[in-house]
């Protein structure tokens, strides 16, 4: 009988991602709701000293698989691993960050040991009277289909956005075990750390050796500058087409600047080389929720919607008052944007100053 | 040299809209498109061809219709085209997907497997790494840079905060990103030729002495759609029109501070 529920920790050179602790957060409620407990897997090389922390966030047990094999990221080694803890540990559900890495990996786990697998996953549901609320709440569901669920299903409910944000579906693994899913980085809220907190840490031999590494690694190229993490700014100022080139974006940095947030961009400032690819929001880009989303000449094509969408408060500045950015916004305001934000941006200031005691 | 790309006929999803009485996709009227990833592969494939020979194979699997986007990867210059299409094959998810595709690939043979990372209407990323997994060869998904060296597939691939360059030996399979290669325009004797060339189909009966039935179809696959719904329009905000520079300045600032965002 297979139990528990099994977080593939992602570390990059040897760093913790967000998205695993976000996953250990979720991966707790939903075990609460089965009277099960969750584990997290950590896999990498000299990676063991995370340990402790991984159950401060929520993990009662932690598995450490390590081995100079899985100093880098590959393929083959990683797989093997999973797959070792898969097969001597018999999980119910095993869930992987939406990563390049999990996507890249996750896959080739459900192939080899033939379940299911769920990609970029927005929501889980194990509690079928949870989900139903959700479905009332946020979907166009009728009624009378979400009243007749089963509410006595204990399995995964895996929803996902698909055909670029038009639909969402809510998918099950029935036949197979484990249950798995990638969730999308940014989606789960992060948990409370106890520091107080230990969990049961177990070294793991899966049985690796170097010769698992069937590509060889030529080189590792970091960027040069360190990549900002548009998913974790409260305040976003997000340029589109309508910010016109690489001089607009100065003008949407400076308004960054005076909030405290960064700047980020729909596809078309990144297909323009207006700004890098990492401040990229959308459904080929990043998933922000925000408290503020300031969207700058952007008229919201679905796939841009899909990725902000979950912001608390949008306030959208567009010349065109029919654009979908305008429906979508908290606030709309038709105007130049190049004339409005520089205006803003000062006002800000000034306001900031007479606060000043 | 052998190349093979898998390429996805899809809906251009910017054009898909759900029908808010049946819940269901509205498909009449939406263009289909070969997926972007999948193009950019099969461009790296053309040029592979041109730097170091060797043949272009594409395979895609779907419904007969689907001979338009293998009609359109031969006038781009592939040299074969396999349409993978049966009853049978219908409703399959990526792991049932691969089975197929693996399977048809066992036949078809192989030096190289170029997929698109992900389709556009899935976004599951996934079809690609299982195909290599049932395959059994090594993969490499993401590259941006693709070449061939010492007989050997040298790939850059990309992660969100680094890039990694790698070795692999062939056989194996890579997944494309869009930026891989910007896709060259069909030629005209491209056009004319691809409808000279026969399209081969390979069905059901093709494979079924080759794979698992019970692993194949809706029946088949591992995972299944509980329920599909679009969202639902959230409350509408206040949209502020004919303001001058000063008044837009003044009602972001009252929200602003009505929020404690400064």
């Amino acid at each position: 009988m297979s139990k528990d529920i099994y977080v593939i920790v992602e570390q990059r050179d040897g760093v913790v991602q967000k998205v695993s602790i976000e996953l250990i957060g979720e991966a707790k409620k939903l075990a609460a709701e089965l009277g099960q407990d969750v584990a997290a897997v950590l896999i990498g090389h000299n990676i063991a000293d995370q340990a402790k922390m991984l159950g401060e966030y929520g993990a009662s047990k932690v598995l450490v698989i390590d081995h100079p094999v899985l100093e880098h990221y590959t393929t083959e080694p990683y797989v093997k691993a999973v797959e070792y803890v898969i097969k001597n540990y018999e999980p119910n559900i095993v869930l992987f960050g939406a990563s390049s890495i999990g996507r890249d990996v996750a896959p080739r786990v459900a192939g080899r040991v033939h379940t299911g697998l769920t990609a970029d996953c927005t929501r889980l549901d194990v509690d079928v009277t949870k989900y139903q609320d959700y479905l009332r709440k946020a979907t166009s569901l009728p009624e009378e289909k979400i009243a007749a669920l089963d509410t006595s299903d204990r399995y995964l409910k895996m929803t996902r956005p698909a055909f670029g944000g038009n639909i969402m579906a809510t998918i099950v693994c029935r036949n197979y075990e484990p249950q798995m899913a990638t969730v999308r980085p940014g989606v789960m809220a992060m948990p409370e750390r106890n520091v107080d907190a230990v969990p049961e840490v177990i070294t793991v031999d899966a049985g690796l050796s170097m010769d698992d590494m069937n590509v060889e690694i030529l080189e590792v190229v970091h960027p040069e500058k360190k990549a900002v993490d548009i998913t974790e700014a409260k305040i976003l100022v997000s340029g589109g087409r309508g910010v016109g080139g690489p001089e607009g974006f100065d003008l949407l940095r400076e308004l960054a600047e005076e909030l405290g947030g960064e700047v980020a961009s729909s596809r078309i400032g990144v297909d323009n080389g207006w700004i890098e690819k990492s401040r990229q929001v959308g459904q080929t880009g990043k998933t922000v929720r925000p408290n503020l989303y300031i969207a700058c000449g952007i008229s919201g094509a679905i796939q841009h919607q899909a990725g902000m969408e979950g912001s608390e408060f949008i306030i959208a500045i567009n010349k065109d008052e029919k654009c979908p950015m305008m429906q979508l916004a908290d606030l709309g305001i038709v105007g130049d944007l190049k004339v409005i934000v520089p205006k803003l941006a000062k006002a800000i200031r000034d306001y900031k100053e007479s606060q000043k005691l | 040299m052998k190349i093979v790309v898998c390429i996805k006929q899809v809906p251009d999803t910017a054009e898909v809209r759900l029908d808010p009485k049946t819940n269901t996709l509205i498909r009449e009227g939406v263009p289909s498109i070969i997926n972007h990833d999948d193009k950019a592969g099969l461009e790296a494939a053309l040029r592979l061809r041109e730097a170091v020979g060797g043949t272009v194979s594409v395979v895609c699997m779907g419904p007969p219709q689907a001979d338009v986007a293998l009609r359109e990867a031969l006038a781009m210059g592939a040299d074969e085209a396999y349409l993978l299409s049966a009853r049978e094959f219908g409703g399959s998810d990526t792991y049932a997907t691969a089975t197929i595709i693996a399977t048809a690939l066992k036949q078809i043979g192989y030096d190289l497997v170029i997929t698109g990372r992900q389709a556009i209407d899935g976004d599951t990323a996934q079809v690609g790494p299982q195909i290599a997994e049932q395959l059994g060869v090594p993969q490499v998904s993401y590259a941006e840079d693709l070449k061939i060296e010492d007989g050997a597939v040298v790939v850059r691939r990309q992660f969100e905060d680094q890039a990694h360059m790698l070795k692999v030996q062939m056989p194996c399979l890579v997944t494309a990103l869009a930026e891989l290669a910007e896709a060259r325009y069909m030629s005209v004797a491209g056009i004319v030729d691809a409808y000279n060339k026969e399209i081969k189909v390979i069905g059901f009966d093709d494979l079924k002495d080759h794979l698992n039935p019970a692993f194949i179809g809706l029946k088949g696959s591992p995972t299944n759609v509980f329920q599909s719904f679009g969202k639902q329009a959230k409350a509408a905000g206040t949209v502020l029109n004919n303001l001058t520079a000063d008044q837009a300045v003044e009602a972001i600032m009252q929200k602003l501070i009505e929020r404690h965002i400064i």
